[in-house]
């Protein structure tokens, strides 16, 4: 409710203000959007027909007095679907700047790796149902609450972020998308997140440098992994699941420079789960290598086409097979899958047409995105696109999306 | 001996008017146009204007660092303000001697810093009718240059010289410049498409001396075949500002300083 406050008085200072401040380095900021989401495959679970339907606005506040710096990214949106009106806090934060060194407190969007679409490096937090509902690619980023440290000696750039408020990704909604269970007949679920304390504190550390005119880049993070398990308290006569997330420590790399007339990416990380490390725990994740090959290249005047190739390898598989339970599917030793993004631009690059799509070398499903975006001014511009998922499998990542394809339309009005 | 000595000093004296080739010509133009001083940095307005008359404007700051002798390797930072949906976006281009450039985009909404496919030299800057080249600048090894006649653009005295891409994947057949004689600045650029017509004419509409550097401040780039215009003005300019190495960085792509970029 303070938050909403805050909104509304952010609000009535910006109506009443010019349209770009920016005096004493202060600048607001922000935009108007609508977001529809149809299904197109069919009614959602609780029979209504959108994934997604909001008008919202965006205020970005910035003021700076060097060497510090306070930014507030905030949103107030309503929505049809569940017919509320809410705000979020999308980014809060002061920054602190000195010739060697930066820091970095509050709620913060961080983005590692290399990968597009495609996280190893990346263990920031996630909104999966922003992304298949077709709303704004930055909305499948979330904050983290936490301090960012910077640390810019000359041999080497440094990362370092101390995360103690834990959370999770963000998963689509049991009533807007047709998705697998396993054990559907156990509606008592309960989540328990990692509770706030110094032991849990999740630390993510990443060093860079140039190596020979190549980007490099080495990552640890200790922490938690953000999707759950889910651990039935009776084995024989399960009543109730406890949704945990896994203790997870990643150890990672990644190289990205010009090669072959593109830009070629290399990523690999180890997730060690830290509980299973024997990999007989069946609720447990095993141990994996995740690695991604990525290839980008300008094929002809303002047009690009981008390639991966991504896999999970599973550590002691044999032991995670002679454990598995019998109400899930088994899971393959690899798990890999091709990307192809196509980007055209047009009318003097206001037009834009993408083509994004994965597919599943392993489980044989996919999801398209293609997608038309057009500035119709500076100010104004609108993207429609659809989201198509399929595969053989009931239970793979987007063979179980088979029923949720949908058609989105974005209009935005930026200030 | 004393004929050698007159032969000397006919080989001397007309020294100002017939010693510079083409060639000549365009690598003092480069040296003028793309590499004076250590380093440079401006508030540049882009006007992007329709054949219908619809304008677009793109506001940018633009820092460049030599990194050595003109038409050796550079070092590009831009930083946008306008339009809204770009604010706060940051562009760094890496510029080498016979290869291909690195570039870099930091994208503002993910906090994300990729480095992005760059092989299209001729490829469109934002959209505008200005080419990565036109904007930092094309390698001399990749023209070859005929010195065509001497004309004069404004009252000022030019060279014109053709230059002819060695290699076909450029769009245009050749490019006729008028190079001012006294500062070698370019004053009129024709381009010829691949069947010979006239495409695009580029115009430096305002030269003004900063800081002792002739300075085009003013230039328009206008597609006769289609219509569209790209006006470019140079608001505020500064040259040798101690601009620093480090500031070529993921870390300022991220957090540009204030005082560098306004």
């Amino acid at each position: 409710m303070t938050l909403a406050r805050a909104f509304v008085l952010a609000a009535a200072l910006f109506l009443l203000s010019p349209a770009e401040v920016r005096c004493e380095g202060i600048s607001i900021n922000g935009f108007v959007q609508g977001n529809y989401s149809l299904g197109t495959a069919g009614s959602n679970p609780d029979g209504g027909d959108f994934k997604w339907a909001e008008e919202r606005v965006q205020l970005k506040f910035e003021a700076s007095k060097e060497p510090l710096r306070l930014f507030i990214k905030t949103d107030a949106f309503h929505d049809w679907i569940d017919e509320d009106f809410e705000t979020e806090l999308r980014e809060g934060f002061v920054e602190y700047v000195a010739g060697k060194w930066d820091v970095r407190a509050g709620r913060q969007i961080i983005t590692w790796g290399l990968g597009d679409l495609i996280f190893i490096n990346d263990i920031f937090p996630k909104d999966y149902e922003a992304f298949f509902s077709g709303r704004p690619i930055e909305y499948f980023k979330k904050g983290i609450d936490g301090v960012k440290l910077g640390l810019y000696p000359t041999f080497a750039s440094f990362e370092l972020v101390a995360v103690p408020f834990f959370e999770p990704n963000n998963f689509p909604k049991p009533e807007r998308f047709h998705m697998f269970d396993p054990m559907p007949q156990i509606t008592n679920r309960e989540k328990s997140e990692p509770a706030t304390s110094l032991e849990n504190t999740e630390i993510a550390v990443r060093a860079y440098r140039d190596i020979a005119g190549y980007d490099a880049s080495i990552y640890f993070y200790r922490g938690f992994f953000r999707q759950p398990s889910a651990i039935p308290d009776d084995l024989l006569a399960p009543s109730r699941l406890s949704l945990v997330f896994p203790e997870l420590n990643v150890y990672g790399a990644s190289l990205q420079g010009r090669a072959i007339g593109g830009v070629i990416s290399l990523e690999g990380g180890y997730y060690d789960f830290r509980e299973d490390r024997e990999g007989d725990d069946p609720f447990t994740p095993n141990s994996q290598t995740r690695f991604l090959v990525g290839y980008q290249r300008q094929m002809r005047q303002d047009f690009t086409v981008g390639l991966q190739y991504y896999g999970e390898y599973m550590h002691d598989y044999s032991e995670y097979s002679d454990n598995l339970l019998p109400e899930f599917p088994k899971e393959r030793r690899l798990r890999d899958l091709v990307t192809v993004r196509l980007t055209q631009l047009l009318r003097h690059q206001t037009l834009r047409l993408s083509f994004f799509s994965f597919y599943s070398l392993s489980d044989g499903d996919y999801m398209l995105n293609p997608e038309v975006k057009y500035n119709f001014t500076d100010n104004v511009w609108a993207a429609v696109g659809g989201n198509i998922f399929g595969g053989n499998g009931r239970a793979t990542q987007f063979g179980q999306l088979d029923e949720n394809d949908n058609v989105y339309v974005q209009v935005r009005y930026e200030f | 001996m004393r004929k050698f000595l007159l032969f000397l000093a006919l080989i001397l004296l007309p020294l100002e008017a017939y010693a510079l080739s083409g060639e000549e010509v365009m690598k003092k133009s480069q040296a003028a146009f793309f590499y004076p001083g250590k380093d440079f940095k401006a508030r540049i307005i882009m006007e992007l204007v329709s054949k219908g008359g619809q304008e677009r404007i793109r506001e940018m700051t633009m820092l460049r660092m030599n990194l050595g002798e003109p038409g050796g390797n550079q070092k590009y930072f831009i930083y946008f303000f306008q339009p809204a949906d770009v604010k706060d976006m940051t562009f760094m281009v890496y510029k080498y001697k016979g290869r291909d450039s690195d570039r870099w985009l930091f994208v503002p909404a993910i906090n994300m810093v990729r480095r992005i496919a760059a092989q299209d030299k001729r490829s469109s800057f934002v959209g505008s009718d200005f080419s990565y080249e036109d904007v930092s600048g094309r390698n001399l090894e990749d023209d070859t240059y005929a010195l065509v006649k001497e004309e004069k653009v404004g009252g000022r005295d030019c060279y014109v010289v053709k230059s002819t891409p060695k290699s076909g994947d450029v769009e245009y057949s050749y490019k006729l410049s008028w190079v001012d004689k006294g500062n070698y600045l370019p004053l009129k650029e024709e381009y010829y498409d691949k069947k010979g017509e006239l495409y695009k004419v580029f115009t430096a509409d305002e030269v003004r001396d900063v800081e002792g550097f002739p300075t085009v401040t003013k230039r328009t780039m206008k597609n006769v075949q289609s219509g569209h215009r790209t006006e470019v003005a140079y608001i505020k300019s500064d040259y040798n500002i101690g601009i620093e190495d480090s500031l070529f960085s993921e870390r300022f792509m991220k957090q540009p300083t204030k005082r560098w970029i306004e």
